[in-house]
């Protein structure tokens, strides 16, 4: 009965966190667009296909795939430069002024030149594809790829580009690359260029600083010729979108100042200069941008050169053509291999002759840069598939086979030039229809958002919550079955899932297990909405439906609302501390406001006479001040280990988070050696006073005799491995082999220590002298009046707690024997703490392995986090009444200031939600040399170190329940203080005993406080997705909101998974001592 | 009896809020480039003593609690210098929480120090002038239960939420709008102030203004 208890709320556990991970999963495949970069690199000895390279350009010096056009560029890249900007402004109705805006017409000089040498010069409209965010669009406009927000294998530590792209093959080529601008480029391309200007971009509000340095070493630049590609990226338009939007004058002075640029740069060029002046996005109405709308997909694309460029003039409406044409245009017009991820497509226009009046060799020198630009994505799609499976297989085939026959066509055309002109008139189309199938099939992919999924996703992700805040209500009603509970949302979610892929199958669609997950999911949390409807039908208070109480709605709340500001996700490291504090005031506040710290004759007003004391105060009012001033301080300890982020420059990181083997300097790094080793000494002797306090280490049994001396074991090998690892450089050479094979040895050995350890402790959770206890009874008979086995759970219930008190008399008896001064207290307070020992004992033994894996100073944290959880539980366990014989509940305010706990460990321990600041080096903790090819293990260790906190806290959660039982203890033992107390007749505390005698409550307690902690962190994620997907316009969004999202997500699944395995193992000890009990109670029949 | 109390009550407040007001424009007349935003620690100086001064001359004329048995000197001159000594330890206290708060330690100590003394000149001295310098009383005070007539009521509110006006001034700092006030608010956490300022007195003014009517029902049962 107990145990089907036990394992259904498990079960439903399980269940309500696997609802999160649908939502999660379905919110991510709409929202988190990813792909995987490739490293492969075009080179210009080999060909991208077969066939002969047109013109026979090998053995020209310095071509490649196809003779240079041009040998220098200049590329102006104006941030934000929509297409409208740099329209002419033609006037419909002569004599009438066209409509006057800000940002129209601006670009005076773009129009003249149009109009005055349109052999020279073309203007296009060309569309960015989402994301629309500079450095995307940067990485766009050099790869010719569609770059997501995770390019999936690239490196996470930096921003550099790794894939193949243009200023790779620039200066591959010898090519000089000056560049001048926003300092992104630093980022992407660190290293590449000849000469460098870079600027700062961080500050949106500055319009000028960007604009006024390149134009200082713009012009100079020019005239001293030493270059042969320059880029200028200016981001004044840009800004100054983001600051007043298109419509304020400032816009028009910014745009007049680049017409200015464009007009000086055109009087300087040469005759082998081409000039591209490009947007690499647009923006909205109000000037932000991110998203795929119209406005802000459209950018301005204008190129013009000295020497005549196209056959044609201009057409009346300027065409429309991908932004990514511009690279693989460029690699052939320098004379270029074109980049190997390309997949845009050469404007054709450009490749054709124009001196030669003869329309057949124009259209043929189009031919073969199509078929050249073909060949090459032609041969990126065949590497990608190879590698990645995101691609629809039917649609690659056809595309394939499109490929092939135009390749057919082509070299057959080549072959017989008689026949030319009608081959080239279905040549051209057909590759033009593959390379556009491409990039639709690839933009299908990896460019689109899923407002669907994400909206669905984020349903999930609500109705979860509610549910979590629905049920752990339930959990405390008297009529309250675990059965029903389980039984109909797993029939619902199987319903569900089975009905979705009977739906799929007869579309013969592919299975997708998370729209699969999601549909369960969804099947499942149908009924509980509908029964929650009903509930809301038979007018239940609404008090009742909202549960929590006042200032901790508050809070929640504003931790809700603190997702949505970029500021404030930003400062969460600061914020997060502020909060927790104010709730820990807050608690002692209530405390007193309450009148539980004080005796109540100094709160009762002696001339009225009136008093209403609520129960006798359990606490010293000094006590808990100091809890709460205690708690105070370590918090503000913990916030000096605090790393900035990036987004903050005026903040300074934590000297202290950088590993000893950094310092410089003999005596400071000892100092802080011999503080780091006393840490973790301070830790063990904390951990074993509390144990010896609470339990008793003189039991023999194995994990007892672990605590004694395993865990100083792990203490020594980790201060012998931080030895080693700070001061390996100054080993002496004789001993570096004996250092480096003790350095892979000693993390290892302690990792498998404290695995053995859980081991063990699993094995045999209950560390009570179970010797002494059988061995004793038979001298005297059961005080029960029962006779017979007990044969059903009523007479165990009877039964147990007989045998309980009788235990205690035994254990006092001899006790008296052996020694009568000693009070009596060992043998029940053992078992009175014994879930509790066991949730700690496991978290010290995780601990120490996590430990391992940050720098040695945080180990200062973690023995703050230990102090600062005590110091928590103890004040929350002055306000939690025990109400035997239950319902036991853990109040909103525990699990809130538990989890806020969690999350400020997570920033003091030296982490930011962004990807540049994972402690990389974690994977290299006990693998010195790396992993070779195996991701998982590294993958492990880092996520090991980045979410130790949510794991340890969320492991340590049924502490929330377990701890006022603990604090009982402390009341009888004062009384007992007074000596000549032998006779009275004490019963002795029962602890944590009380929790087993209703097995009912436990479970339902423990269940309750398992979907508390989910929903308050459900509501975390809950608003970090809501929050991307509102805001993913926004400016931050892939800087500041994604990456929260991930972080929170993933802290989600570590929380849960602990979450789980804590509860798991009081359940675990539960059942040993049940088994305990009934073994001494057979032992007693016999 | 009690309508009385609560009119004076009503213009005792009334008075705090003018001389608030006054503080911003006063004292333009007499120095040079005094503003809010720029100068804004004279402000507070000058703030916080014109609501002592006002709190002290209130006290002296209206006398809300007349039970003092004793009148000789010395007692009076020893229960000023007590209420001194508790004025000064609760600057100091409070300086204390702000940094357990996150204020930094060293710099900003001026700003952080000056906030401490202007959150006690609205909490701590109305307190003294009301109970005294005497401990339990304060703490019967600010329990469930403790209050006994309208001027401790009315002390309650206002004490407590002049404690929520300052903890919600730190909610501006993050952000980046880059306004200038913010500029000086977002110096440190000590340098929030002026919102505390701000909030303080519509706290105060909401409060206030619904006191009389609000309380009544607790001063009946009474």
């Amino acid at each position: 009965m107990s145990k089907m208890q036990k394992i259904s709320v498990l079960l439903f556990l399980a269940w309500v966190s696997f609802l999160f991970y649908a939502g999660i999963a379905l919110f991510t495949g709409g929202f988190l667009l990813t792909r995987l970069e490739l490293s492969n690199h075009s080179s210009c000895r080999e060909p991208p296909g077969p066939g002969s390279l047109p013109w026979g350009s090998r053995g020209e010096p310095g071509a490649c795939w196809m003779a240079s056009r041009f040998s220098r560029v200049v590329l102006v890249l104006i941030d934000a430069l929509r297409f409208d900007f740099a329209q002419p402004q033609r006037s419909h109705v002569p004599g009438e002024p066209p409509v006057s805006l800000p940002f129209l017409g601006k670009l005076g000089s773009l129009q003249r030149i149009l109009e005055i040498q349109p052999h020279h010069a073309r203007l296009y409209q060309s569309k960015a594809h989402p994301p629309t965010t500079t450095m995307q669009r940067l990485k766009a406009l050099t790869t010719g790829s569609l770059p997501t927000f995770i390019d999936a294998g690239s490196n996470f530590a930096s921003y550099a580009i790794v894939e193949d792209n243009l200023i790779k093959q620039l200066t591959n080529a010898g090519r000089r690359v000056v560049f001048m601008g926003d300092d992104t480029w630093k980022d992407l391309f660190p290293g590449a260029f000849s000469q460098a200007f870079f600027f700062p971009s961080f500050n949106v509000r500055d319009l000028h600083t960007v604009d006024n340095g390149i134009l200082e070493h713009l012009y100079p630049t020019m005239d001293s010729g030493e270059w042969d590609v320059l880029i200028a990226h200016f981001l004044g338009v840009d800004h100054c979108g983001h600051k007043h939007g298109p419509y304020h004058p400032e816009m028009a002075k910014k745009l007049s100042q680049m017409d200015q640029v464009i007009q000086e740069l055109v009087e300087r060029l040469e005759n082998d200069t081409l000039l591209v002046v490009i947007g690499d996005h647009g923006m909205t109405m109000s000037g932000d941008h991110g998203g795929d709308s119209e406005l802000e997909i459209s950018a301005a694309l204008f190129l013009y050169s000295p020497a005549a460029l196209f056959p044609s003039a201009p057409p009346e409406e300027p065409e429309v053509i991908p932004q990514i044409s511009l690279v693989p245009t460029l690699a052939l017009l320098l004379g270029l291999p074109i980049p190997f991820g390309n997949i845009g497509e050469v404007i054709a226009e450009l490749f054709s002759e124009v001196e030669d009046s003869q329309p057949h060799f124009s259209a043929l020198a189009q031919a073969s840069a199509l078929h050249l630009n073909a060949q090459q994505v032609s041969r990126f799609l065949y590497t990608y598939s190879a590698a990645a499976q995101d691609l629809q297989v039917k649609e690659l085939h056809r595309l394939q086979n499109l490929f092939s026959k135009a390749s057919a066509d082509y070299q057959r055309l080549l072959q017989s030039p008689q026949r030319a002109e009608a081959a080239l008139q279905t040549v051209i189309p057909e590759l033009q229809q593959f390379l556009r199938g491409v990039q639709a099939m690839c933009l299908e992919s990896w460019a689109r958002f899923s407002l669907i999924r994400m909206a669905v996703g984020a349903a999930i992700l609500a109705a979860a919550c509610f549910l979590c805040l629905l049920v752990s209500q339930w959990a405390t009603s008297p009529g309250f079955c675990f059965h029903r509970l389980l039984l109909i949302p797993m029939a619902w979610g199987l319903a569900g899932a089975i009905v979705c892929a009977g739906l799929l199958a007869t579309t013969e669609l592919k299975l997708d297990p998370v729209i699969l997950g999601a549909m369960a999911a969804v099947g499942s949390l149908l009924p509980f909405l509908w029964k929650a409807s009903a509930d809301w039908g038979s007018k239940r208070p609404l008090a009742a439906l909202l549960p929590i109480p006042g200032p901790v709605l508050l809070l929640l709340l504003i931790r809700f609302a603190a997702f949505f500001s970029d500021s404030f996700v930003v400062a969460e490291a600061r914020a997060t501390p502020f909060l927790l504090g104010s709730l820990i005031l807050l608690l002692v506040v209530r405390l007193h406001w309450e009148g539980r710290l004080l005796p109540p004759k100094l709160l009762t007003i002696p001339r009225l006479g009136f008093s209403a004391p609520t129960g006798p105060p359990r606490h010293n009012g000094v006590q808990a001040l100091g809890l709460g001033v205690g708690l105070l301080l370590c918090i503000r300890l913990a916030g000096l280990f605090h790393r900035c982020p990036e987004e903050t420059p005026a903040c300074r990181s934590s000297p202290w988070l950088s590993p000893l083997a950094s310092m410089v300097g003999g005596r400071a790094k000892n100092l802080w050696y011999g503080a780091c080793v006393g840490a973790l000494v301070a830790l063990l002797a904390a951990v074993r006073l509390w144990l010896r306090r609470y339990g008793d280490l003189k039991s023999p049994e194995p994990p007892v005799l672990f605590v004694r001396w395993g865990l100083p074991v792990m203490v020594l090998g980790t201060a012998a491995y931080w030895a080693l690892a700070s001061g390996a450089d100054e080993a002496p050479p004789r001993l570096r082999a004996l250092v480096a094979g003790a350095s892979v040895v000693l993390p290892r050995a302690v990792a498998g220590l404290a695995a053995s350890g859980l081991m063990l402790l699993l094995w045999r959770p209950v560390t009570v002298l179970v010797k002494a206890a059988t061995g004793a009874p038979k001298s005297r008979t059961v005080l029960a009046p029962f006779s017979g086995p007990p044969t059903s759970q009523a007479d165990l219930d009877y039964v147990v707690p007989q045998i309980y008190r009788h235990m205690q008399e035994e254990f006092r008896g001899r006790l008296e024997r052996a020694k009568p001064q000693r009070p009596l207290t060992v043998a029940a307070r053992q078992l009175g703490s014994v879930y509790s020992a066991a949730v700690v004992t496991a978290l010290t033994l995780l601990a120490f392995p996590l430990l391992l894996l940050h720098a040695e100073r945080i180990s200062l944290v973690f023995l703050l986090l230990f102090l600062q959880s005590f110091l928590l539980l103890h004040l929350l366990a002055a306000g939690i009444p025990i109400t035997t014989p239950g319902p036991f509940t853990v109040p909103w305010q525990a699990v809130s200031a538990w989890a806020l706990m969690a999350t400020q460990t997570f920033y003091s321990t030296g982490h930011q939600p962004v990807f540049p600041a994972i402690h990389w080096h974690a994977a290299f903790v006990g693998f010195p040399e790396g992993h070779g090819s195996s991701t998982w293990l590294p993958a492990l260790l880092v996520g090991a170190n980045t979410f130790a906190s949510h794991l340890l806290f969320a492991v340590g959660c049924p502490l929330l329940l377990l701890w006022p039982f603990l604090c009982e203890s402390q009341g009888p033992q004062k009384r007992r203080q007074p000596p000549g107390n032998e006779a009275e007749e004490e019963e002795e505390p029962l602890m944590e005993m009380r929790l087993r005698d209703v097995p009912h409550h436990f479970n339902a307690a423990l269940l309750q406080l398992g979907l508390k902690y989910l929903f308050v962190l459900g509501i975390q994620i809950l608003a970090c997705a809501l929050a991307a997907s509102v805001l993913r316009r926004h400016l931050m969004v892939w800087k500041v909101f994604a990456p929260k999202f991930i972080f929170e997500a993933v802290g989600f699944i570590v929380s849960s998974v602990g979450l789980f395995l804590g509860i798991a193992l009081v359940m675990r000890v539960d059942g040993a001592v049940n088994s305990w009990f009934r073994q001494l109670v057979l032992a007693q029949q016999r | 009896m009690k309508d009385t109390d609560i009119k004076r009550l009503l213009y005792t407040h009334l008075l705090c809020i003018c001389s608030i007001i006054l503080s911003i424009f006063i004292p333009s007349f007499f120095l040079e480039n005094f503003s809010i935003l720029e100068t804004h620690l004279t402000w507070l100086c000058i703030c916080s003593v014109s609501v002592t001064a006002v709190n002290l001359v209130l006290y002296l004329v209206v006398k809300p609690n007349a039970s003092s048995k004793r009148s000789s000197l010395s007692f009076k001159v020893t229960r000023f210098v007590k209420c001194c000594v508790y004025f000064l330890m609760s600057c100091f206290t409070f300086h204390v929480i702000f940094v357990l708060y996150g204020a930094p330690l060293i710099e900003l100590v001026l700003e952080t120090f000056l906030f401490a003394v202007t959150l006690s000149t609205f909490t701590t001295v109305p307190c003294l002038c009301l109970l005294g310098p005497n401990i339990k009383a304060w703490l019967r005070v600010f329990s469930r239960n403790g209050v006994t007539s309208v001027w401790e009521n009315s002390l309650q509110i206002t004490t407590i939420s002049s404690f929520v006006g300052a903890w919600l001034g730190a909610f501006p700092i993050p952000l980046d709008w880059e306004r200038p006030w913010q500029k000086k608010v977002s110096v440190g956490r000590g340098g929030h102030i002026l919102l505390n300022i701000t909030w303080l007195m519509r706290g105060g003014l909401t409060i206030q203004t619904r006191a009389p009517g609000h309380d009544s029902p607790r001063c009946w049962r009474l």
